[in-house]
């Protein structure tokens, strides 16, 4: 993406300007997240007093011990890692073996199941939200780790993508294979699926973030601090906090609860921004 | 159906095709079977519930036709939802889509830092819904917020940003179209990627100006991305929930009542699964009419 693209003759008042441009989207894109830590060292004194404090001083620190003893959210933090560690592995490996026979195996009506796939990929979470809360109510599963696992073990997101990049695999490798008499699940688990590593990474990387910030379906799925998500923890949180006016615990708890995941990102940005661009080109 | 005489011939006649069949038995069960019982099985199952008078805790639920259809047509706050609704997506699709192709041309050249610059208008995208609302909660602040600690030091009027019911819709417009205009960035950015140099060069040599190119070259070379930003950000923010959750829980007065938010309320609050069910269904056919009309508007029916 950084190849040179000569489309107009580079001036350095254009590249004035450009450069301006992007300063500015940085800070409005930046800024607020500044604003957020920065409210989190205040006191609540601090926050409300006019005129405004910007930087705090001496930083209150303690703010995070607080919301460290106070909110169990060590807990939140090991509930959604756990939950989208065992989406995210379960989907990748569930999509493989799916994609494998959609790209690969000669099988009754998959052009049919593969259509199915690409029509259940449109569902918006609401339609089926109401009959999953009393399939699991029914199973005995709200507020227990089965109900934020067992029903997204697998989804056509990944099976669609995976299948895609299975075919761009050249079949001759496989025929070759095939011709020395390896079965298909040594050919798909010791040649296919090595093959496809950055695109099984990226699909677990992107499973995995989904999940961390989903909400809709945890929010209703649970009920008790001990299964609730870093996503449900903060959102009870702030409506503790919110009406008692706390905003600088209430800061600091966003502050935590956001910088697993930005760390996350920084560490795996290549492969997420290409698998966020890639679900652009599924057309 | 085929009878079984053909489909074991066409099927399990050799040792290789029968090893593709078992194993395509294998390898497909898992994702199928999680995915008819969770996706496919819930679709229909709210399509019943919502012909039926179904409270969770209640013993009896009686069919009553299309009594929750009627109760929620002739009920004035889905029509709310449904007008919130519809301001919201009007409001984040277009405009999201401008700025964030805007950011993408800038960005579509030799820029020093480039990765730097992509990585902060990323941060939005990749921090949970949640926090972000938490975030902007406390950028529209009454009080102390940063929009009216600017406001005041520009001696203006400080504004009610979310307890205002004129002002607060747009407000969650704005927080949501700077969420997301990262993502759609990624997108025309590959997009554009995807438009090969060769096109420019010969544009050049034939005297077009720059804003030829765009509307000549990349306008019509991004129709894909384009429509895959429109199409998929209106099914997402016909189903916006989370920040109206976090922000405003509806309010002031309903004025940022969502259809989801009354969906929500109505199943997990009223235990109406029924009515929510109905509401539901209603959601998923405009979804499905919307994405065909835009298909349909810009003649690309053929890339479904």
């Amino acid at each position: 993406m950084t190849k040179l693209v000569s489309i107009k003759p580079a001036r350095v008042i254009n590249h004035f300007f450009l450069y301006a441009a992007l300063a500015v989207l940085t800070v409005i894109f930046v800024f607020p997240f500044f604003w957020m830590v920065l409210a989190s060292l205040k006191t609540n004194m601090q926050i409300f007093a006019i005129p405004p404090v910007i930087f705090p001083k001496p930083p209150m620190w303690k703010n995070y011990i607080l919301v460290w003893q106070n909110v169990p959210l060590a807990r939140f933090y090991v509930n959604s890692i756990f939950v989208s560690s065992a989406v995210a592995v379960s989907q990748v490996l569930t999509s493989a073996m799916a994609a494998y026979v959609f790209a690969r195996l000669h099988f009754p009506r998959k052009h049919l199941i593969f259509l199915l796939y690409l029509g259940v990929m449109m569902i918006p979470t609401q339609v089926t939200v109401i009959p999953l809360f009393i399939i699991v109510r029914k199973l005995g599963m709200i507020d227990t780790y089965g109900a934020l696992i067992l029903p997204f073990l697998a989804y056509p997101y990944g099976a669609f993508l995976l299948r895609q990049f299975f075919l761009s695999i050249p079949s001759d490798l496989e025929d070759a294979a095939r011709v020395d008499g390896y079965p298909r699940f040594t050919i798909l688990f010791k040649l296919i699926i090595p093959l496809s590593k950055p695109a099984m990474v990226t699909l677990g990387l992107l499973t995995f973030m989904f999940t961390w910030n989903s909400f809709f379906w945890p929010l209703v799925a649970t009920n008790s601090t001990e299964h609730f998500t870093v996503q449900v923890g903060l959102a009870m949180l702030k409506d503790q906090l919110h009406m008692m006016g706390d905003w600088s615990t209430l800061m600091a708890a966003t502050v935590l609860a956001t910088i697993p995941i930005l760390i996350f990102f920084i560490i795996t940005q290549k492969h997420l921004i290409r698998g966020f661009s890639l679900s652009g080109l599924k057309y | 159906m085929p009878t079984p005489a053909t489909f074991k011939k066409k099927y399990l006649s050799s040792p290789l095709k029968k090893e593709d069949f078992y194993t395509g038995l294998v390898c497909l069960a898992p994702s199928l079977v999680i995915v008819i019982l969770f996706v496919v099985l819930p679709i229909l199952f709210s399509l019943g519930i919502s012909f039926f008078d179904w409270k969770i805790l209640a013993k009896e639920r009686p069919f009553i036709g299309f009594g929750n259809y009627i109760r929620m047509f002739t009920n004035p706050e889905f029509w709310l939802a449904m007008k919130n609704t519809a301001l919201y997506t009007l409001g984040v699709v277009p405009v999201g889509a401008v700025i964030s192709l805007a950011m993408a041309l800038l960005l579509n050249r030799y820029i020093v830092f480039s990765g730097f610059f992509k990585t902060a208008f990323f941060l939005p995208v990749i921090t949970s819904t949640i926090a972000v609302a938490i975030v902007w909660l406390w950028v529209y602040n009454d009080h102390n917020g940063l929009l009216n600690i600017i406001l005041r030091a520009l001696h203006m009027k400080p504004v009610g940003w979310l307890t205002n019911t004129k002002t607060a819709l747009p407000s969650v417009i704005i927080m949501s179209i700077w969420k997301n205009a990262g993502y759609h960035m990624v997108i025309f950015l590959a997009g554009l990627n995807a438009i090969p140099e060769s096109f420019y060069e010969a544009a050049t040599l034939a005297g077009a100006n720059g804003w030829q190119k765009f509307r000549y070259i990349t306008w019509p070379m991004l129709l894909p991305s384009t429509l895959f930003v429109l199409v998929t950000n209106t099914i997402f923010s016909f189903q916006v929930f989370g920040p109206i959750y976090t922000m405003t829980g509806g309010g002031p007065v309903r004025s940022t009542t969502v259809i989801v938010y009354h969906l929500y309320v109505r199943a997990f609050e009223f235990q109406e699964m029924g009515y929510a069910s109905a509401a539901a269904w209603i959601i998923f056919l405009l979804l499905i009419g919307m994405t065909a009309l835009q298909f349909r508007l810009s003649g690309k029916e053929k890339l479904l």
